[in-house]
């Protein structure tokens, strides 16, 4: 190639302008495609509240529905349960859910708007596994100081009856608590972020 | 020569694609150390296996559908009524197992023989590219059947990105593309599974054996070949990969090949490792599984995961299990490349990794209780010691005199007198009874075992292994 007279500089630059301006395009494209993989606007429109009757409940049950995909749990907890979560505060890493996620009624010891319905999503804040509802006092396999909660069978994490997590197992916070309100006595509906339900 | 017709189509051909220039570069006159024992098969193995994955792959999804209604019915749609799709899904499965087996084994090889050492960094990075993509194409693999186990191993694994602080929430939604695993999951996993990181696989296969063919094959000595040539250029101790390796590579194809048939045909689950019993369970997003565990080939880095207490060092310590065998060419300081003029520290700092992980490995499959946490902890620091202190303990230690050419192993032929004798060692002529005397048997047979002897070549042993580790 012959090179002679060519002015070096300018070739230089039109060489880096190029470069920038396909680098910007390059850039441009890359928005609609790595947008393309958010929830699409379909999946965002999904997530409508759901109703749950708790008339017919009895008292230490516990009830499984689905709200935007996930297990939402209602536990109509008994009164010796509740008295047992006072004694607990000391064995909790985030007893008072200073950390954790939860409608501000819900930010009270028991966790909940009224003691005995206990309101929860069913996912271990540690990797989303669903855990186990254990109510008895000190099964074997979780030893003499269990006094009911919930275990997550995948990585050994543990929760009371309020979802409050213990102190030393994986998951960093307590379970997390949608948010729900009374319509009437015995009729939540979950779900609702106030004024209209916000994806 | 008459040039017929078929030649003239040949030369034709040849005018206009190096054909003849890349097979002597890479097979008739690619030359590779003459001294490969068994430890060699394992990379050409690993191509087939890919082979195997990508036309039984191409098979399944011509009926498999990827939908979260249709998913788990079209899998067993395959199973049960479409022709041989049985025999076709268990090689898929059964490979995938296989993969990582001759993975692992392929990775040994060059952790005992310091092939990643210089000149060949790149080959092991490009190797451990292949690793990662391995396990993401496995890992996105899994959730296709939309079993129990699919769906909830991929809840864990996608949620381990939401531990990263800031982004990592978003992360995971874009991941999912959704607020749980559902049907947008599955679809744009099986995009991935199919097409995307097949791609990628192949390109980096590409990409591993030219950079090892720039450089050259490394042997179980870990002596450069290519220092002493003959008068043509061809190193002496170098033989041409074909016919050479390609027969003998052959001949391991056929062993494997036995092994991966008895699996397919007689215990396709393998009691639970290679598919798992709940994954025959169709996915429901309320409910976890009593136990969840990945498949086998993941068990040991799952492990170390639940070793830590805290959500976002697990995903750390992780991620920087399979991060620091990237460093291994820069944390081993030896001069030394093979296993066998490596000093006693080195030796028995890798058998202690391989206690260690094939331990986290069992462990990652049973259920987490306080005692198997304890247990993971101490191995998970053994694993992570034998890398963060190699450069430490490979300054250290006293390797021994290297050769200049590559040694001669110890054929068949010379071991059978030392086996014989070893058998004869161990046992008594019986007392010979007269009807048996006039037997065909020889005379090798009418023994019995012999206490003493047993004794003294289990000594022998021993010592003979403990000496190995000086």
């Amino acid at each position: 190639m012959n090179n002679e007279g060519v002015d070096e500089s300018k070739r230089q630059f039109l060489t880096s302008a190029l470069t920038v301006v396909g680098a910007v395009g390059t850039g441009y494209l890359a928005v609609p495609f790595l947008a393309q993989m958010q929830p699409s606007v379909k999946t965002m429109a999904a997530g409508a509240p759901v109703q749950v009757d708790i008339s017919k409940m009895e008292s230490g049950q516990l009830l499984r529905v689905a709200w935007r995909g996930k297990p939402v749990w209602v536990l109509n907890r008994t009164p010796a349960a509740l008295e047992t979560l006072k004694s607990l505060d000391s064995q909790l890493s985030d007893p008072l859910s200073n950390d954790s996620i939860q409608p501000a009624n819900s930010k009270n010891p028991v966790r909940s708007i009224k003691p005995e319905i206990f309101v929860t999503l069913g996912l271990c804040t540690h990797l989303g596994c669903s855990p186990t509802f254990r109510p008895e006092i000190a099964p074997n396999d979780l030893g003499p100081d269990w006094k009911g909660g919930f275990f997550c069978p995948c990585h050994g994490s543990r929760f009371d009856l309020a979802g409050r997590v213990y102190s030393g197992v994986p998951a960093p916070t307590n379970l997390e608590i949608p948010p729900y309100e009374y319509l009437t006595d015995t009729l939540i509906l979950i779900g609702d972020e106030g004024k209209g339900a916000k994806a | 020569m008459k040039t017929t017709r078929l030649t003239t189509c040949a030369n034709w051909f040849l005018d206009r694609f190096p054909l003849t220039k890349l097979w002597n570069e890479h097979m008739a006159h690619y030359y590779a150390p003459k001294n490969f024992n068994f430890w060699y098969f394992f990379g050409s193995l690993a191509l087939m296996v890919l082979v195997n994955q990508i036309l039984t792959g191409i098979l399944l999804t011509m009926n498999y559908k990827p939908d979260a209604q249709l998913a788990f019915d079209s899998v067993e749609y395959i199973m049960r009524d479409v022709n041989w799709g049985w025999l076709v899904r268990y090689m898929h499965s059964t490979g995938a197992s296989a993969f990582f087996i001759v993975i692992y084994l392929h990775m040994f090889r060059g952790l005992i023989y310091g092939s990643y050492k210089h000149p060949r960094e790149l080959i092991w990075i490009f190797g451990m590219l292949l690793f990662l993509a391995l396990m993401a194409e496995a890992f996105m693999g899994y959730l296709l059947p939309w079993g129990q186990m699919s769906y909830w191993g991929a809840q864990v694994i996608i949620s381990l990105f939401s531990a990263i602080p800031i982004v990592g929430d978003d992360l995971s939604l874009w991941i999912r593309g959704d607020y749980v695993v559902s049907d947008a999951t599955l679809n744009r996993f099986f995009a991935f599974h199919v097409i995307a990181v097949p791609l990628a696989l192949v390109m980096l296969v590409f990409l591993h054996i030219v950079a090892l063919h720039e450089v050259g094959s490394n042997n179980p000595d870990g002596v450069e070949i290519k220092k002493y040539k003959d008068k043509e250029g061809i190193p002496l101790d170098g033989i041409p990969f074909h016919p050479y390796y390609t027969v003998k590579d052959l001949v391991g194809v056929g062993v494997f090949l036995i092994f991966f048939a008895t699996i397919i045909f007689y215990l396709p689950e393998v009691g639970g490792f290679f598919l798992e019993a709940d994954n025959f369970v169709p996915a429901d997003p309320m409910k976890t599984p009593e136990h969840i565990a990945p498949l086998w080939y993941f068990t040991p880095f799952y492990a170390i995961l639940r070793a830590v207490p805290d959500k976002f060092a697990g995903v750390i310590a992780m991620f920087g299990s399979i991060a620091v065998l990237f460093l291994l060419p820069w944390l081993d300081r030896s001069p030394v490349k093979s296993v066998r003029y490596r000093g006693s520290i080195f030796k028995k700092a890798l058998a202690l990794f391989v206690v260690s992980f094939v331990a986290l490995g069992y462990l990652g499959t049973q259920p987490a209780t306080p005692s198997a946490t304890q247990f993971a902890r101490f191995f998970s620091l053994i694993y992570f010691g034998f890398f963060l202190l190699m450069p430490i303990y490979t300054r250290w230690e006293k390797a021994k005199p290297v050769p200049s050419r590559l040694t001669k192993p110890l054929s068949a032929v010379e071991l059978i007198p030392a086996l014989r004798a070893a058998l004869n060692e161990m046992t008594v002529a019986a007392p010979i009874q007269g009807h048996q005397s006039h037997t065909f048997i020889g005379s090798e047979f009418r023994r019995k075992p012999n206490p003493e002897g047993i004794r003294n070549v289990l000594v022998r042993l021993a010592k003979k292994i403990k000496a190995s580790f000086d």
